[in-house]
C-alpha cells in the first residue's frame, strides 16, 4: 500500500512527458493551458474551491485544520512552493496516505489548488 | 401517576406542567442525530414518522464526526473535529454541555456502565476519558508509543465488556487496551509491531474480536480478546494479491455492524471490493467487485443485506450486496456526496446522507423505494439512539 505514491510519482513523470496532464478531469478545462487562472472558468474554480473542502477535507478537515492528513493552512505550507505542492496533489507522496490525484485533476488544476493553499483562499 | 405530575407541575412550574401532559410524553428509541457538517448543527429526527424534530447550534467544527449514546438514550455525544464534545438532549433539543478537549480528534466511545465517555484523539495524540454525567476529564492516557517519546493519532477506538476501551496507533502501528474497571487509573495493555498505518478497528458485536484495518500493509489484524494474554495475529495476509493498489481518495471505516451470516463484510483497501472472511477462522469466504473504493460496507441489522457506499469519484452511488449469493443485487445513485448510511434499529429502511444535495434519503430496504426526502444541511454522519444499546457502537 506503501508504494501508492511511489509508482504514482513514476506515472506522473511518464504523463508530464506525454503532456498528458493537459486533459480536462475535474472541471474540463481546455487541454493545453498551463497554470493559468483565466483557463479556470469561474464555474471550474467554485468546483474545485467545493472539491478542496470536502474531498480533500475527508482527510486535510474541511477547514484544512488537520486531520488523519497534515493541516493545509497557509503558515503549514511557507516552506512550499506552489508548484511542489502541486506535484504532490498529483503524485502522491510515498509511504503516507497522500494518494495521486492524477486520475482526477489535471495540471492546471493541481496547480490553482496549489496556489490557493499557499494564499489561504479555501478557508 | 397523573396526580403525581400534577403535583410536581405546581410546584416546579411551567416547563413540568407541559411534560404532566401525557400526550407530550415521548421515548427516545426511535430518534436519531444527523450531522451537518459545515454549519456545526445537527438534525434531530425520528423515524417513526421521518420527520425533524429540531435543529442543535453551536456543536463547532463537524468535519469529521461521530455520536454515542447514553445508556437511558436521553444523551447523544458528539465528538467533533476541532476536538470539542458535546452532550445533546435528545428530548428538548439542547445543547446540554460541551468542553474542548483536544485540538483535533476523531471518533469516541462509551463505557458498558454508561459512566466513561473516551474520546480518540489525533492532537494531541491519545484518548482522553470524560465523565459522562458532568464532562469533566477524568483520565488522559497520551499515546506516546517509543523511546523517544513520539506520540501518534489514535483510531478505531471502542467499548469493551468490564468497563474497558481499545484503540489503535495510527503512527505507532500499536493496540492498547484501556482497563478502568479498578478505578480511574486504567491498567493499560500495550500490543506491539500489529502492522502499518491502521485506520480503523471494529470489535465484534460479543466483545470478543477486536479486528484492525491496515493502510500500510496488505492485511488485518485480530487480537481474540477472550484470549489472555493478548497476542496479534494477523489474518487476509496478502487479500491485494501484490497487485498495486489503487490510489484511495477517503479512507474506509469499519465497524462491528459488518458480520452478517457468519461473515464480516470489510471494505478492501485499496481495490474495489467488498472482502468477505469467516466470522470463526478469519479466512477470506469471498469477494465481490463494487462501484469503487467502499468507504462503509453495512450489514442490515438481520445480516441479509449489505450495503456499500464509496470513495470519490463515485460518491454518487449506493450498491446492496445480497448475503447468500454475494452478488450486487441493486446499484443506486442517490446524487453526488452520498456520505454515511444508518439503519433503522430493525433495518426495514435506511436513512442516507447527500451531502451534495442537502438531503438524507431514506429507503425501504426491501423494494428500495424512496420513502422520504428530508432537507438538511450537507449532511454527513446519521446516528440513531439503537446504538445505545449494542457495544462497540
Amino acid at each position: 500500500m506503501v508504494k501508492t505514491g511511489q509508482i504514482a510519482q513514476n506515472q506522473l513523470r511518464s504523463f508530464l512527458k506525454a503532456g498528458l496532464l493537459a486533459l480536462p478531469f475535474l472541471t474540463g478545462a481546455h487541454p493545453g493551458a498551463l497554470a493559468d487562472e483565466d483557463v479556470l472558468k469561474e464555474a471550474a474554480r467554485d468546483k474545485l474551491a467545493n472539491f478542496v473542502q470536502q474531498d480533500c477535507g475527508s482527510c486535510h478537515g474541511l477547514t484544512l485544520e488537520g486531520g488523519l492528513g497534515s493541516p493545509l493552512l497557509p503558515e503549514n505550507l511557507e516552506h512550499m512552493d506552489a508548484d511542489v505542492i502541486r506535484d504532490v496533489i498529483l503524485g502522491g507522496l510515498p509511504g503516507t496516505a497522500m494518494p495521486s490525484w492524477l486520475g482526477l485533476l489535471n495540471e492546471e488544476e493541481a496547480a490553482f489548488i496549489a496556489e490557493g493553499l499557499k494564499t489561504g483562499a479555501f478557508r | 401517576m397523573k396526580m403525581f405530575f400534577a403535583a410536581a407541575a405546581w410546584g416546579a412550574g411551567l416547563l413540568l406542567a407541559s411534560a404532566a401532559n401525557s400526550d407530550d410524553l415521548r421515548g427516545t428509541g426511535d430518534l436519531g442525530l444527523i450531522i451537518e457538517r459545515a454549519t456545526g448543527t445537527a438534525l434531530i429526527v425520528e423515524s417513526t414518522d421521518r420527520t425533524v424534530l429540531a435543529q442543535v447550534e453551536g456543536l463547532g467544527n463537524l468535519s469529521h464526526a461521530s455520536v454515542v449514546y447514553s445508556r437511558d438514550e436521553r444523551y447523544a455525544y458528539v465528538f467533533g473535529r476541532d476536538g470539542g464534545l458535546s452532550k445533546v438532549d435528545m428530548l428538548t433539543g439542547k445543547l446540554a454541555d460541551r468542553v474542548m478537549q483536544a485540538g483535533n480528534s476523531i471518533g469516541g466511545a462509551v463505557s458498558d456502565d454508561g459512566k466513561l465517555i473516551a474520546v480518540a484523539n489525533y492532537k494531541p495524540g491519545g484518548v482522553n476519558v470524560f465523565d459522562a454525567e458532568t464532562l469533566e476529564l477524568v483520565s488522559e492516557v497520551p499515546a506516546i508509543y517509543d523511546e523517544e517519546g513520539n506520540q501518534s493519532k489514535t483510531i478505531g477506538l471502542v467499548d469493551l465488556p468490564g468497563r474497558r476501551f481499545a484503540f489503535s496507533l495510527w503512527d505507532g502501528g500499536q493496540t492498547w487496551i484501556l482497563d478502568y474497571s479498578s478505578g480511574l487509573t486504567p491498567k493499560i495493555t500495550r500490543l506491539k509491531d500489529i502492522g502499518a498505518f491502521p485506520y480503523d478497528a471494529l470489535v465484534s458485536g460479543n466483545g470478543r474480536h477486536y479486528i484492525v484495518g491496515l493502510f500500510g500493509d496488505d492485511g488485518l489484524t485480530h487480537v481474540d480478546l477472550w484470549k489472555e494474554p493478548l497476542t496479534v495475529e494477523r489474518i487476509m495476509e496478502g487479500y491485494g494479491k501484490g497487485e498495486e493498489p489503487l490510489p484511495v481518495y477517503k479512507m474506509p471505516h469499519l465497524e462491528g455492524w459488518a458480520k452478517a451470516n457468519g461473515m464480516y463484510a470489510l471494505p478492501a483497501i485499496g481495490r474495489h471490493e467488498v472482502l468477505f472472511m469467516d466470522e470463526r477462522d478469519f479466512t477470506e469466504v469471498d469477494r465481490v467487485k463494487v462501484h469503487g473504493q467502499p468507504v462503509f460496507a453495512m450489514a442490515r441489522p438481520d445480516g441479509r443485506q449489505i450495503w456499500v457506499n464509496f470513495a470519490p469519484p463515485h460518491n454518487d452511488t449506493i450498491q446492496v450486496i445480497d448475503i447468500l449469493e454475494r452478488k450486487v443485487i441493486r446499484t443506486m445513485k442517490p446524487g453526488p456526496g452520498v456520505l454515511h448510511m444508518e439503519f433503522t434499529p430493525r433495518g426495514n429502511e435506511v436513512w442516507t446522507s447527500v451531502r451534495d444535495k442537502n438531503e438524507v434519503h431514506v429507503y425501504d430496504t426491501t423494494d428500495f423505494s424512496l420513502k422520504k426526502v428530508l432537507p438538511a444541511e450537507k449532511p454527513s454522519g446519521i446516528f440513531f439512539t439503537s446504538r445505545a444499546h449494542q457495544l462497540g457502537l
